[in-house]
């Protein structure tokens, strides 16, 4: 092999020798316990005076292992360890995880069962984006926002629950559809929610743009370039507000997303406003796309007709041997996809979240990796703060919007 | 749900004046492009993906255990195009204890990450890596938890009544035998953690035991 010349290309942080001559240097540990940074995240900062030299991160402190316990669980087992993985977007989460699946099955689900998926996934990112809000305004003390944002994410929280029973975690999307249809009366609230959002968000923005303290501790912090951005692996807003527009729903639509009228958004400034700045217009896309899958939301089966593959209605179970077997091969041992390996790319709230399953025909997959955006946008932390002030780390690491069980998985 | 990029059929025959051809092997599959080169070419295909194809991301870099397969590790690069819908999946099959492969930080720095982590977990050693140390699990941990010979494990806690479990003996044992063995010592000449691993044997690290009521004895899985 040549010898690639890998010093140059890297991040000063990895790259530069220490103790390196010239004035004295601090040596910081932000985190891993540090409410700035969101999770157990740990930042080895470099100081000379205020300013930050070198910007490590550190990370691991909530590995759980979910890539290797997915090798030991089925198909229907792993839901339960994927919603954990991007905690603020499960919904998401499930769709990356069963999208990979169902390539490699061959089945689509049906076309209710794809509305629905969309529908909880754009609301999801609407959840998402709201705790991005709270979070980042926590950070700089503007807890007013904090609390009107933590407000309406908890009516996106009261739709989880009515729908999958539960707030965080729902394992609701199934191989080849969804776990149960939409209850009765959960268009209408999730209509009302939808209705109710463009007011409250004209709102936050109302409080925020005009802040001169925000809009001071956001403009020109945290700046990464186009060129960074993308040399990092950054995706999602990160990459959005370096001005490149890179949606995996629009580039590479996957789940029935091409069904659906959407914008972009894309910003050039590359700072953490113009993150924030894209973060809110993507709330306005998704209730966008909500809506239109509440306008024409198809009648039909919620879950493909396949035995092999979804459990039999359980009506059927009273009647027929075949169904009653069915469910047994399919609770017990669970599906088998064909050998081979499958990656879809799906756009989550954090960027592009995809999983490399590897299957050996089995019921267990022999590998799978998640695409973590948090880990890649994470690669870019320390081009966003050498050279800043320390006290604009938590301001990058909030823009960032980082979910540490998606960095260690 | 197999919607293709226009272009995307092209892309490994736009490829292919500019790489080794014959060490490779491409093929479409299920709507993806993959090219399976040899470690020898490896960088050369990634050099001309980048230069030719423009495509200047690496989205995600992975491996996997083919065990009992030989060669052993494969390794899989996404490429992919910022702001378009091209995508190149690249893969690298490779063999020996410890597996080496050249490092892609010089050609695509979001690889520093994603190496360090399948080094982490597979004991893969990416040469030229400038900092090529675990990133996910503990500087004194042994062993690669993602090879498919490191079996799951229960750390025994001091509770009452507790017996420690194996959760999965689902997950095929290979003796150390079949070639692979789970790479407790650091690869040779490599990164900062290689001087104060134990050679081998018997790990005190971590208070970790073998997993007590395991039937069939040989705790080698766990070195």
């Amino acid at each position: 092999m040549t010898p690639s010349g890998a010093g140059s290309g890297l991040t000063p942080s990895a790259a530069a020798a220490p103790g390196s001559a010239g004035p004295e240097v601090l040596t910081l540990n932000v985190g891993p316990q540090h409410p700035g940074t969101h999770g157990v995240l740990r930042v080895v900062v470099e100081l000379e005076g205020e300013i930050i030299r070198r910007a490590t991160p550190e990370i691991g402190y909530l590995h759980t292992g979910i890539e290797k316990q997915m090798e030991a669980r089925t198909y229907l087992q792993n839901v339960t360890l994927v919603d954990r993985i991007e905690y603020l977007a499960s919904y998401n989460e499930e769709m990356a995880f069963y999208q990979a699946v169902e390539r490699l099955l061959g089945v689509e689900p049906p076309p209710r069962a794809r509305a629905i998926r969309i529908l909880m996934c754009e609301l999801n990112r609407i959840g998402s984006h709201l705790m991005y809000l709270a979070a980042g305004t926590l950070d700089l003390n503007v807890s007013s926002v904090f609390m009107y944002a933590m407000t309406d994410r908890e009516k996106y929280l009261d739709l989880s629950e009515m729908l999958s029973g539960q707030r965080m975690m729902p394992g609701y999307f199934r191989p080849g559809g969804v776990a149960m249809d939409l209850p009765e009366g959960f268009v209408e609230a999730a209509r009302a929610f939808l209705e109710e959002l463009p007011r409250r968000l004209d709102e936050y923005e109302r409080l925020l743009d005009d802040n001169l303290i925000w809009r001071e501790r956001l403009e020109g912090i945290a700046p990464l370039s186009r060129e960074d951005a993308i040399a990092l692996g950054a995706t999602g807003p990160v990459l959005r507000g370096s001005g490149v527009a890179h949606d995996c729903r629009t580039l590479l639509p996957y789940g029935g997303y091409d069904e659906y009228r959407f914008d972009v958004p894309v910003r050039t400034e590359g700072d953490a406003y113009a993150r924030y700045l894209v973060r809110m217009e993507e709330m306005r896309q998704s209730r966008r796309i909500a809506l239109q899958v509440l306008d024409r939301l198809p009648d039909g089966p919620i879950i493909v007709n396949d035995r092999k593959i979804a459990l039999p209605p359980r009506a059927e179970l009273a009647r027929s041997m075949e169904a009653v077997i069915h469910q047994f091969k399919l609770v017990s041992e669970g599906l088998h996809p064909p050998a081979g390996d499958s990656y879809v790319a799906t756009e989550s709230p954090r960027g592009e979240k995809g999983y490399f399953i590897v299957s050996d025909g089995s019921n267990r997959p022999v590998r799978a990796h998640v695409r973590a955006p948090s880990f890649y946008n994470l690669q870019a932390l320390p081009a966003m703060v050498e050279g800043h002030l320390l006290s604009d780390l938590v301001v990058a690491i909030a823009s960032i919007d980082i979910v540490l069980g998606d960095v260690d998985r | 749900m197999d919607h293709q990029a226009p272009n995307q059929e092209s892309l490994l025959d736009r490829l292919r004046p500019h790489i080794p051809w014959g060490l490779t092997t491409p093929r479409e599959e299920r709507g993806r492009s993959i090219i399976l080169v040899t470690a020898g070419a490896l960088l050369d295909v990634l050099r001309a993906s980048r230069d030719h194809l423009g495509l200047d991301m690496l989205l995600d870099l992975t491996a996997w255990d083919r065990m009992p397969a030989l060669p052993r590790f494969e390794v899989v690069y996404l490429l992919g195009r910022a702001g378009a819908a091209d995508r190149l999946t690249v893969k690298a099959q490779v063999d020996g204890e410890p597996p080496r492969l050249p490092t892609a930080t010089g050609l695509y720095r979001a690889a520093v990450f994603p190496e360090r982590e399948v080094y982490d977990m597979f004991g893969l050693v990416f040469d030229g890596h400038p900092d090529l140390r675990r990133i996910l699990m503990p500087d004194d941990w042994e062993g690669h938890p993602l090879r498919r010979d490191f079996s799951l494990f229960e750390e025994p806690v001091e509770f009452h009544g507790h017996a420690p479990k194996v959760p999965s003996e689902i997950i095929p044992y290979f003796p150390t035998g079949s070639g692979s063995g789970s790479g407790g010592a650091a690869p040779p000449g490599t990164g900062s953690d290689a001087g104060d691993l134990p050679p081998s044997g018997e790990a005190p690290g971590w208070g970790r035991q073998p997993p007590v009521d395991r039937p069939s004895g040989p705790d080698t899985e766990r070195k």
